[in-house]
């Protein structure tokens, strides 16, 4: 674990794409099976055990240290799994760790009723500690927390982090608690293991759904050693292909008579693949962009869906015909149970535009009209109770007229759905289907988003690399019948859209502006004449019962300082109000 | 005699009244005890200077040999008399010529340690604790969060990045005096042989080193290189350098920090550091305490850094303890304001010309 530990610790600071590659290589080459396999799996997120609460974990270190250096520490490193990692106590020197036997099936209640003293004898199949910290192999990491019961969990963490270097434990911390950030896609593991030999991304992509870990047989391959592990999934992911945005600049250089454009849907990107298997049943997957597993939170499009083949489209919520807001969407994702009542009243459904595969022909090599002609046809073969329909195009001759498409896309063809509707996107008519992001074939190009002026209320120091600075801003606005009247009452939380430079100003403002302080909280001074506004841009806004001000912002980030500008004259609740009744697009300001 | 009669804090630092003398003061005054050479605490303008001879030279190469009124040197554990005070210099292990004072009268004993670190550096005499009533620490990384790795582990970091990008160079941040020569033997000791090259704010503090008798290898200056000369190499520089336009010369470098700071992930994240190196002259949490209570003192005075952890930590121990709040140290050579940036004014104009 040691060795994967310094391996996320590099990785957490590379920042080039390159540079993560062969770091990631370098270790797969250096490292044993299963030990890599498991590294694999971590990176690509295929892991999944039981995850740990910061509060346990905050309970472990306040039974091993003092109060108040806790606090302290936890006050100037800013992050709990940092923290723990590096104050952890060593546990005494010469006697090594106790170790904690490895839960195993029904024996996992016995080692709960002896956790206090757990017996010597049983390691983690490293043999005897030799120091303090003895390491332990990931495998056995990933076995323990597979198959412990939760009432062990607290005694079997303890026992890992007192083996652990301080690396080790912050990587286990992290791994545990679900939140490892290290910058590293499952698309950028793929690729450092097709680094070790002759293999490309993409054939590593391809056989991988079949593939669990420890994954030897994958390794095996790509070093030339081995034969090609069997796809034994028939509805494999294929990588996906994914536009640039496109800038003003580009369009003198773009002629529209090569493009084809359609509604940019602003809903999930799925890939929807039905395939008979070998014993001829067919297995449907719906996979996400980068090729996770999601067919478990849509059962019932997965069984409605009755072609064969691999198609690209948008998951979105239909209700009666018409397509429901991101917002409406989002109440149906990350649902641990997906419940006939969710179902019912959110029905999803796929709005295709794209055909890979066809009854096992590869598809993906035709230029884009003819896999749409394609595509069309099996939609129209296979009627599917309204749970997949054709993403329609949008015609247009000139650029300026895919323009007034873009601004109102409810006259242009979108009718009912066009609230779902976030932009266009243009695909190139003679071009296949390319995995990865390439430039030239496919752009999006995106509608405007909203902006309101709101002022800050209220600033918290942020994470990670922002740790020292004020950068997680709440902000507020009116309530009266005109700005500056009535209270400020909060609207939302921005964290990003600022550069660095005007992160250093608004820390400045708001440690100089403070009127109180609530933990890590700051509120700042705020009152008509005296404060900061902000101009605020977002992508959405719905009704919300959580937020005071009875208003949730999709997406919002501060896009402009507005040093210029007295608070009184920021926008008021009744404007934001206005454009949820009257639909965003008319109401958003200029 | 009450330890506050001998020694105590003002705003120009700490002021002896017995003795009339400051240590390590941030304002020109008329008398000055040294404990080392880093700017912080060693500034130019002073009227009588007693110092380390090692101390007093690093002052001069920073400042100019015009540097105080009059010096005297002092060497390790040899005790000189100053209005009364019998004031001796003892190894405090922080870079070359670093010294801990011990100040003593009428039997009471004051140790001000200056910043020191425990443990093994072949750039500087060792550490040593010194018995006394009241032992004066600093903080810098006085939390639990801050124990130090062992060196050599954080230079086989540097050692491994070598092999895996050897068409890059390393750029190494290091504070021109001190980590920059510890990180030369270091990795000399981790078997590196190529010639390390330097930012010319380093020459003469690492040519001192070396006629010192400290083996740093073959080093040269970095000045005028460029591309495959470069590759692979490791290049030491000022840690501000890492970011200026000095910088860009280098065509995609990895940037590394050496800097007890970089144990904190957001400090190194907020410098753009690639491969933090954890490698410090300061004491770290364990080092702080082992060293406070080897002196068997009675009471502990915390100049700067982070007190309050120490404080708590010494009232748990049993020592009375307080902050003196002290204010303009622990900066150390973070930017080394006016001597390094003359010297690199003065490498900036000899590479235009160049």
């Amino acid at each position: 674990m040691n060795r994967f530990a310094a391996l996320l610790d590099r990785l957490a600071y590379e920042p080039r794409r390159n540079g993560k590659i062969r770091l990631i290589a370098d270790y797969f080459r250096h490292t044993p099976d299963p030990e890599r396999g498991w590294a694999l799996a971590a990176l690509t997120e295929a892991l999944s055990f039981r995850n740990a609460k910061p509060g346990l974990i905050r309970q472990l270190i306040m039974e091993r240290t003092d109060p108040v250096l806790f606090a302290l520490s936890y006050d100037y490193v800013g992050d709990l799994s940092e923290t723990v990692a590096l104050m952890w106590p060593a546990p005494p020197r010469g006697e090594g760790p106790s170790p904690h036997p490895l839960p195993h099936g029904e024996r996992a209640l016995e080692a709960t009723d002896r956790a206090p003293s757990p017996p010597r004898g049983e390691g983690w199949g490293e043999g005897e500690p030799a120091s303090p910290t003895s390491d332990v192999p990931l495998s056995a990491i990933v076995h323990a927390f597979t198959h412990m019961g939760r009432a062990e969990m607290p005694a079997v963490l303890a026992s890992l982090l007192d083996r652990l270097d301080e690396t080790g434990r912050w990587a286990l911390l992290k791994l545990i608690t679900g939140g490892l950030r290290i910058g590293v896609s499952a698309r950028l593991a793929k690729t450092a293991v097709a680094a070790l030999g002759a293999r490309t991304p993409d054939e590593i992509e391809l056989v991988w759904p079949g593939l669990a870990p420890p994954y030897e047989a994958l390794f095996a391959w790509a070093e030339g050693h081995g034969e090609k592990p069997e796809t034994e999934d028939p509805a494999p992911f294929r990588p996906v292909m994914l536009s640039h945005p496109i800038e003003d600049a580009d369009f003198a250089t773009l002629d529209p008579a090569d493009f084809r454009a359609e509604w940019k849907w602003d809903g999930i990107r799925v890939q929807a693949v039905r395939a008979a298997g070998p014993d001829g049943r067919h297995v449907t997957r719906l996979y996400s962009r980068t090729g996770e597993d999601i067919s478990g939170a849509f059962p019932d499009l997965a069984e409605a869906l009755a072609f064969d083949g691999a198609v690209d489209g948008e998951l979105l919520i239909l209700r009666e015909g018409r397509v429901q807001s991101f917002n409406v969407l989002q109440q149906r994702l990350n649902r641990k149970v997906v419940s006939a009542k969710l179902i019912a009243e959110f029905p999803a459904h796929i709005r295709a535009y794209d055909l890979l595969v066809e009854v096992g022909e590869d598809l993906r090599d035709l230029p884009f009209d003819a896999r749409r002609a394609r595509l069309a046809a099996l939609i129209a073969a296979h009627p599917t109770e309204g749970r997949l329909d054709l993403s329609p195009l949008v015609p247009f001759a000139t650029w300026d007229e895919l323009a007034s498409a873009r601004a109102d896309p409810a006259a242009h063809g979108a009718g009912e759905d066009a609230e779902a509707v976030e932009g266009v996107m243009l695909k190139r008519a003679d071009t296949p289907y390319l995995p990865g992001r390439p430039k030239g074939p496919w752009w999006k190009w995106k509608r405007d988003p909203h902006s309101v002026d709101a002022v800050l209320m209220y600033a918290q120091r942020g994470h990670g690399k922002r740790s020292s600075y004020y950068s997680d801003y709440t902000f507020g606005v009116w309530t009266g019948e005109r700005s500056g009247e009535g209270e400020l009452v909060p609207v939302g939380k921005a964290y990003f859209g600022f550069t660095d430079a005007e992160l250093i100003e608004i820390d400045r403002f708001v440690r100089r502006h403070t009127v109180n302080r609530f933990g890590p909280v700051r509120e700042v001074v705020h009152t008509p004449t005296e404060g900061l506004v902000l101009e605020v841009a977002f992508e959405g806004l719905a009704r919300s019962t959580r937020h005071r001000s009875g208003l949730a912002m999709r997406f919002p980030r501060i896009a402009r300082l507005r040093w210029d500008k007295p608070p009184g004259e920021a926008d008021r609740l009744e404007t934001l109000e206005a454009m949820i009744e009257g639909g965003l697009r008319r109401a958003a300001t200029v | 005699m009450r330890p506050e009669e001998l020694l105590h804090s003002t705003p120009q630092g700490l002021y002896s009244p017995a003795g009339d003398f400051f240590i390590d003061p941030t304002r020109p005054v008329p008398r000055a005890l040294i404990t080392h050479g880093h700017s912080d605490h060693a500034r130019a303008g002073h009227g009588a200077v007693l110092a380390t001879r090692q101390t007093l030279d690093i002052m001069a190469i920073r400042y100019g040999a015009a540097f105080a009124g009059t010096t005297q040197a002092s060497a390790y554990g040899e005790s000189v008399s100053v209005n009364g005070v019998a004031v001796t210099f003892h190894p405090a292990g922080h870079i070359l010529g670093s010294a801990q004072i011990l100040l003593e009268k009428d039997g009471c004993r004051i140790v001000a340690s200056g910043d020191y670190k425990p443990g093994e550096d072949p750039t500087a005499a060792p550490f040593a604790p010194v018995r006394c009533h009241v032992f004066i620490s600093e903080a810098t990384f006085g939390l639990p969060v801050f124990r130090h790795p062992e060196p050599a582990d954080e230079i086989a970091k540097l050692m491994q990045s070598l092999a895996l990008f050897p068409e890059r160079a390393h750029l190494v941040g290091a504070y021109a005096l001190g980590k920059a020569q510890r990180v030369m033997a270091l990795l000399r000791a981790a078997g590196h042989e190529r010639p390390i090259l330097l930012h010319g704010a380093m020459e003469k503090l690492t040519a001192y080193y070396q006629s010192e008798g400290i083996d740093l290898g073959e080093v040269s200056p970095a000045r005028g290189l460029k591309g495959a000369e470069l590759a692979g190499a490791v290049v030491l520089c000022p840690p501000s350098s890492l970011t200026d336009v000095w910088s860009r010369r280098f065509p995609d470098p990895v940037t590394a920090f050496a800097s007890g700071w970089m144990r904190i992930r957001a400090r190194a994240r907020q410098n753009g550091v690639e491969l933090p190196l954890i490698i410090s002259d300061h004491a770290d949490w364990d080092d702080l305490q082992a060293s406070i209570l080897a002196t068997g003192c009675e009471e502990l005075w915390v100049t700067h850094g982070q007190e309050d952890a120490l404080v708590h930590w010494a009232g748990l121990a049993g020592l009375r303890a307080r902050p003196l709040h002290m204010v303009g140290y622990g900066e150390e050579e973070a930017e080394n304001a006016a001597a390094e940036a003359t010297a690199i004014a003065e490498e900036t104009a000899g590479e235009t010309s160049a």
